[in-house]
């Protein structure tokens, strides 16, 4: 990909002591794709490992032993002793919590729903956002400016004081619902991308070509365009699904989720309430936290490699 | 310096009223579709605190007629909305006589200022982080040493916070657990007061800057990988100008206005960030006033402490965006 853009004088200077000149002949084989890169295979691969731990984890763990009262109170993990000198056991390996919770039967159970609010959240939104996006770049006038009028004033509100105050007012929501209600604030930054791209692609000599050549609107859309959107799209829907986890974990971590399934926000909401962080059970809040945090970071990678993607140039200079 | 032209303000403004009023009818309409009224909710409430309420049907129906229950709901939402308008929430249900205005305006001014500070240090260390990434005379350790810390770039700060809190406060015993201050000491312009906010400040501070920062590294790395190519960076450096100079007034200059627009997209994300941050902390600001409201289901104050939040963050999405033609003479806001 280095000869795709003038590399700067600087850029060389640095280069040996950085780098090997590799792949300086651009590409030579169908692996040398750049959908094949680092930051995005590595995002994924973090990502379909937490997955597999709450896809895999029911068939070898019993995840009845989640609910309260399933296991002996505030054990810790193997190899730990806790404030009453109790040592860990391996019939729970990541020790319990102080209602009886055993930890590691939470996080099986917990990991798959977070991943659930992300994935309905963001497909909605997405969907939604292209729709609006493409009515908005492609049709124009009014229906463009009725659309961005109220895209700027959706993005501006934030999620989590509306959900703060619909959760207070109905307290029961299940997992399904508190995802189609942060989906309901997450297409507006889709909606802007789509119609941004849409609107520069409008105009570029392909799109003008098979309009030429009689194209339908309809193709034009999804045969010409929608494939240059590919890299965009997904990149919308990673932020998308960021963003309503990350809306999710803070209702939960306020006790304003769902309350009947353990979900890691509503653990690290207990560990809180239950002093966790001054009885020292670090196991109790820091092992769903370590979970989430891992899930964000591989979130944020799968972001940093589609930019790196849809942008040649931010390609290049990682590299160097 | 370019000015703001009429037709661009009175857009941003339109915009900004029609989010206030957006999310105000929002607030309105939840609870009226929830079960139950809010006043009975209310009575029944204290009845639970205070054991058995004599003559609750009573209280329930001068409830009512006094908060104008009993009239029609369209009359209802304009009673409401020109409440808004001069900031009277109606009363605290867990503190009943305090009104909510009163609870949050004791809230405020400590968000404010850690809000404030947070951000700008978020967005000039990230800013000169990310310029750094690009720089050819950084040292290598530090090229390495950056992408490492940027791991933590969109790992709430919730997470961050309940990290730092453990280590530093539970685990090194640094800095202080609770609160915004020492107890026992007077809130007043007074050395130990300055310093003991300062203390208390640090670790809250820490965790919103240790997880945003990195976005702000991201978009300026971008950026300077695109005002590195130019031709007057080249000339600049040709010339033998001091690298730093080059850097500086070069390069950062023009890579850092896009990120200006960024810092307007996020502000939203920061300021619910920054509010969960509070309650983790107990910071006494608006976060801690929420998380207490939601405990004692006390639904007045979330309701008047959410419209706030939403109303900071509109005003302030809105300041950014207006500023940024002053900032940066080459957008004119064309089109308008």
């Amino acid at each position: 990909m280095e000869q795709t853009s003038p590399v700067p004088v600087a850029a060389i200077e640095s280069a040996p002591t950085l780098q090997k000149p590799k792949r300086v002949m651009g590409r030579f084989n169908r692996w040398d794709t750049p959908w094949l890169n680092t930051k995005l295979l590595s995002g994924l691969g973090i990502l379909s490992a937490i997955l597999l731990i709450g896809l895999i984890g029911p068939l070898i763990w019993d995840t009845s032993l989640a609910l309260t009262r399933a296991a002996p109170r505030n054990l810790p993990p193997v190899g730990f002793t806790n404030w009453r000198g109790q040592e860990g056991v391996w019939e729970h390996p990541l020790g319990t919590d102080n209602n009886g919770r055993d930890m590691l039967a939470v996080l099986i159970v917990g990991a798959p729903n977070t991943f659930l609010i992300g994935f309905i959240a963001a497909s909605v939104g997405i969907v939604i956002g292209t729709i609006l996006g493409f009515c908005a770049g492609f049709i124009g006038g009014v229906v463009d400016d009725f659309i961005r009028l109220i895209a700027d004033i959706v993005i501006t509100i934030p999620v989590l004081m509306v959900l703060i105050v619909l959760q207070s007012a109905f307290k029961q929501i299940d997992i399904q619902t508190m995802a189609l209600l942060i989906a309901a604030f997450a297409w507006p930054r889709a909606t802007r991308q789509i119609r941004a791209q849409v609107l520069s692609m409008r105009e570029s000599g392909y799109v003008r070509m098979a309009k030429l050549s009689g194209a339908s609107t309809f193709d034009i859309m999804f045969k010409e365009m929608m494939p240059n959107l590919i890299p965009y799209l997904f990149a919308s829907f990673i932020a998308g699904a960021t963003g309503a986890i990350l809306a999710a974990v803070g209702l939960e971590t306020l006790g304003l989720g769902p309350q009947r399934i353990p979900t890691l926000g509503s653990t690290i909401y207990n560990a809180i309430r239950g002093t966790a962080l001054s009885l020292n059970m670090w196991w109790w809040w820091g092992l769903p936290s370590l979970l989430l945090a891992t899930m964000f970071i591989g979130l944020l990678l799968v972001n940093l490699g589609l930019d790196e993607i849809s942008n040649p140039r931010l390609r290049q200079a990682s590299k160097s | 310096m370019g000015r703001i032209p009429r037709q661009y303000l009175l857009r941003r403004l339109r915009i900004f009223i029609l989010t206030i009023w957006a999310s105000a009818t929002l607030i309105w309409i939840i609870p009226r579709l929830a079960p139950g009224d809010p006043i009975s909710a209310m009575v029944g409430q204290m009845s639970q605190a205070g054991g058995y309420v004599e003559g609750s049907e009573e209280i329930i129906e001068g409830f009512r007629a006094r908060f104008g229950l009993d009239q029609p709901l369209p009359i209802q939402y304009l009673r409401y909305l020109l409440n808004l308008i001069t900031l009277d929430f109606g009363y605290s249900i867990a503190s009943f006589p305090t009104p909510v205005s009163q609870i949050i305006g004791q809230a405020l001014p400590w968000t404010f200022g850690l809000l404030v500070l947070a951000m700008t240090i978020t967005f000039l260390l990230g800013n000169a982080l990310g310029a750094l990434m690009i720089w050819t005379h950084t040292p290598h350790l530090i090229k390495v040493l950056i992408p490492l810390g940027m791991v933590f770039t969109s790992i709430p700060s919730i997470l961050s916070g309940l990290f730092l809190l453990y280590i530093f406060a539970f685990i090194l015993n640094w800095f202080p657990v609770q609160g915004a201050y020492a107890l026992g000491i007077i809130p007043g312009l007074n050395l130990p007061f300055i310093l003991s906010v300062i203390q208390h400040g640090t670790l809250p501070a820490l965790a919103v800057i240790l997880v945003n920062f990195g976005y702000w590294a991201l978009g300026m790395r971008g950026m300077m990988i695109t005002v590195q190519g130019e031709d007057y960076v080249q000339l600049a450096r040709a010339k033998g100008l001091n690298p730093l100079y080059v850097l500086y007034r070069y390069m950062i200059r023009n890579a850092i206005l896009p990120q200006i627009t960024a810092f307007a997209i996020t502000l939203g994300t920061l300021v619910s960030g920054q509010v969960l941050v509070e309650y983790i902390f107990g910071y006494q600001g608006m976060g801690k006033i929420i998380y207490d409201a939601i405990l004692a289901r006390d639904f007045a104050v979330i309701q008047g402490a959410s419209f706030i939040v939403i109303c900071m963050t509109a005003g302030a999405v809105m300041v950014v965006d207006l500023t940024y033609p002053l900032v940066d003479p080459r957008i004119s806001h064309g089109g308008e």
